[in-house]
């Protein structure tokens, strides 16, 4: 399961609306071995096309010795499709790097509404899990019989079942 | 000659974990085939069949791309930091034209 703050789900949105139609791309920084993240980092889509991305070699290079240099690592990959569902394709599968990333899709192709998605990518198996996004001004655990009538503090929201 | 290596995680399963290695070369190539006879199988994820640098990892020889610098026939001097990354890419499109608009992107940008 991904577990992600709300505020950084709408700035990857954002940044994806911004974007479309070419596609969007990006990581999510966080503490090593946390699988929490925590720190947005909106990459350039090098190829500038509606259905490629690819991270400029040279920002990649400054952004990765930087999470190194800050015990990070990226517990996030993002990127966008603009025309086709939330689902790795193939291109996403060939070149997925980093086993212990979660790859988030979001899609723009609705005006109206995102469909995001995330997926574990290892050895070239697909994975889907569920993504939870959590509103970090309310604390979960804090008076819980205060909920009622309340909008919740998280959404869930589950796996197509492909 | 001694040139720091650093490994991105997806191939410490290579160096018996380890993020740095070192090893020898006067260029890439040599360098790589330096690493694999300690580290086997490594050179095989970095250099596709046809002896070409994979699309799926970036190297750098300290700040620059190889891709800039020759490839495999980049220079390696004593004391250069080589840094690999997995690239990261991928889209909507299809793998076989996705990878002939890379390389072409590559080619015109190494053509400026």
């Amino acid at each position: 399961m991904l577990s992600i703050d709300r505020s950084i789900i709408d700035a990857i949105v954002a940044h994806a609306r911004r974007d479309h139609p070419d596609e969007a791309c990006g990581v999510v920084a966080g503490p090593v071995g946390s699988d929490t993240p925590a720190r947005h980092i909106p990459m350039d889509n090098a190829a500038r096309s509606m259905t490629f991305y690819e991270f400029d070699s040279m920002e990649q290079l400054r952004v990765w010795r930087e999470m190194d240099d800050r015990d990070e690592e990226p517990v996030v990959i993002y990127h966008s499709h603009t025309a086709t569902e939330a689902y790795p394709s193939r291109t996403d599968v060939s070149f997925a790097g980093e086993p212990g990333a979660h790859y988030l899709l979001v899609s723009t192709r609705e005006p109206d509404t995102e469909e995001i998605r995330s997926f574990r990518i290892v050895d070239g198996v697909v994975t889907e899990e569920p993504v939870e996004i959590v509103d970090a001004a309310v604390d979960p655990n804090a008076v819980q019989s205060y909920m009622f009538g309340q909008s919740p503090a998280t959404v869930d929201y589950e796996c197509s079942g492909r | 000659m001694a040139i720091e290596v650093r490994i991105p995680t997806i191939l410490r399963s290579y160096t018996g974990g380890a993020k740095v290695v070192e090893g020898s070369g006067d260029t890439l190539a040599d360098l790589l085939t330096d690493l694999d006879s300690r580290h086997g199988g490594l050179k095989g994820r970095l250099v596709t069949d046809a002896g070409a640098l994979h699309r799926f990892v970036n190297v750098y020889v300290n700040d620059e791309d190889v891709r800039f610098l020759g490839a495999l026939d980049a220079k390696l001097n004593d004391g250069d930091s080589v840094t690999i990354l997995p690239a990261v890419a991928g889209g909507a499109f299809g793998f076989a034209a996705a990878a002939a608009i890379a390389s072409h992107a590559v080619s015109t940008r190494a053509a400026r």
